[in-house]
């Protein structure tokens, strides 16, 4: 009687997460976490504030090794290889795992700037007719190419914050991430310019997974086709998202969704 | 509401509580009108019928009501889980029970033309399976306000013994218009009155099975169903 939107992917889970623990000194914010990511489906993260989501989140392209005292423990793996291995070059992980905040945050530069300095500093392009064409390419990908062509060279920090929004997902895109990690993107922007994030996320789909944390649960029920519960620290349900809003299996998810959350 | 649990927002509790609230009057001025017209049937009570077929606009009142408030709560709360599917079944059951209303206004129609004279044997029968008819509807309501899915699986078992007096009732009708031609007219009313009882049944059942939805998130399973295959002659 719902339909269910998600997709049985066939290839194989893109991230894989087992028995995660993360630890923010003594405190213990996330707590055996498991669960597979994969292309074909967007995933949405929800839960109250201080629920570990935008932790958990950040454990899947080690924005919080930048947190003195955080320490992570169980199994991450991105196709297959263990994310937190000592071998694991970083900088290369957060390229192929790439990640759009809350706040639109442009680099104080021009637009074209903004998308070209990921291809350019991972040495992806090979001249300025191939950064030109990835710049294009990237900006098309993400929906703003019209509205910016003609001014190319003006600061990004010019544009709005749906604009800066969707340059910060061109500038994700531009490095040919395989994971867009999205933590409450549109939290900031007006009503139209967050139907436009999420009109992009569900044309992004399929070529990148992507995982969006957000608090806006019409949200995570429009652009998902997965959705995660997180009630502290602890993944509470994890199932397909029509179900999920519908008839979810936990009381707590129910509780949370409809609002009587005490 | 359903676990007793109450919503941050209290002014969403208070909507969902209207909304039953109305599903109950509604329900409840359903049941009356079918019981009163089979006694104005059954009474030759001319002034009860015509009562009842203009307070059927009472029912209709409150089904528009039953809509703009479920509106308002899908456009304004927009519920989810438990709370979406309650809305959705109040808004469906609302026109259900709006359909019962009309049953009861054509059986109260009927009352004027079947005469005074009640020498047709199925007229004694029929005040019983009225009876039946309005139990189901009540309890569907019950397990609606109860959020009870078991006693919603048991009204749908009873629409089984409707069926069977429908049934009877019919080949009773159709054997006394065989040996009584001349009161065919009349004995053609009291079988649309009893058609009209068995779908006060049918649609009893359609509540319940509203009502199992909306408790458990899933269809009622085929098996515990009444059906309405028995009623061969329908």
């Amino acid at each position: 009687m719902i339909e269910d939107h998600s997709v049985k992917s066939d290839r194989p889970a893109k991230m894989s997460a087992r028995n995660v623990n993360v630890f923010y000194g003594q405190k213990q914010a996330i707590s055996g976490v498991s669960i597979d990511v994969d292309m074909d489906n967007v995933v949405a993260f929800i839960g109250p504030s201080g629920c570990g989501k935008s932790t958990f989140l950040r454990t899947l392209n080690r924005m919080n090794d930048t947190i003195a005292g955080a320490r992570v423990e169980g199994q991450i793996t991105l196709d297959g290889t263990d994310i937190y291995n000592p071998d694991m070059d970083v900088v290369q992980l957060r390229a192929r795992v790439g990640m759009v905040f809350q706040k639109p945050n442009p680099f104080p530069k021009s637009i074209y700037e903004n998308v070209a300095y990921g291809p350019r500093i991972h040495g992806l392009v090979d001249g300025k007719a191939d950064l030109d064409a990835v710049v294009e390419q990237s900006l098309r990908r993400a929906g703003l190419w019209d509205e910016v062509k003609d001014r190319l060279h003006e600061s990004g920090t010019a544009l709005s914050g749906g604009q800066q929004q969707r340059l910060c997902i061109a500038r994700a895109i531009a490095v040919d991430p395989e994971v867009i990690l999205m933590d409450e993107p549109c939290s900031a922007l007006d009503p139209i310019a967050t139907a436009k994030i999420e009109e992009l996320i569900h044309e992004l789909r399929g070529r990148y997974a992507i995982v969006i944390v957000t608090h806006n649960m019409q949200q995570a029920a429009r652009v998902s086709q997965h959705t995660a519960f997180f009630h502290l620290g602890q993944l509470v349900e994890y199932g397909v998202t029509s179900e999920i809003f519908t008839n979810p299996r936990e009381v707590r998810t129910k509780d949370y969704i409809t609002g009587r959350y005490g | 509401m359903a676990n007793g649990t109450e919503h941050t927002i209290k002014a969403f509790d208070d909507e969902i509580v209207a909304l039953r609230g109305l599903i109950a009057e509604m329900g409840g001025r359903a049941e009356a009108a079918i019981e009163q017209a089979m006694q104005a049937l059954v009474r030759h009570d001319l002034e009860t019928a015509r009562r009842i077929v203009a307070e059927d606009q009472l029912i209709d009142e409150i089904e528009a009501k039953v809509e703009r408030l479920a509106v308002q709560i899908i456009a304004l709360r927009a519920p989810l889980a438990d709370d979406l599917r309650e809305v959705v079944a109040a808004l469906k059951i609302a026109g259900v029970i709006e359909r019962i209303g009309d049953y009861a206004k054509n059986i109260a129609r009927r009352t004027p033309l079947i005469g005074g004279r009640h020498t047709v044997e199925a007229l004694s029968v029929l005040p019983s399976m009225a009876t039946l008819a309005v139990d189901m509807v009540r309890g569907a309501l019950d397990a609606f306000a109860a959020r009870d899915w078991q006693a919603a699986v048991r009204v749908c078992d009873d629409d089984r013994r409707v069926d069977d007096f429908y049934n009877s009732i019919f080949r009773t009708l159709v054997t006394f218009m065989m040996e009584n031609p001349a009161t065919i007219g009349q004995a053609a009313h009291l079988l649309f009155v009893a058609k009209n009882l068995e779908r006060v049944g049918d649609h009893a059942t359609n509540v319940a099975e509203m009502v199992y939805y909306a408790a458990r998130g899933t269809p009622m399973p085929e098996r515990e169903r009444g059906g309405d295959e028995d009623s061969v002659e329908s």
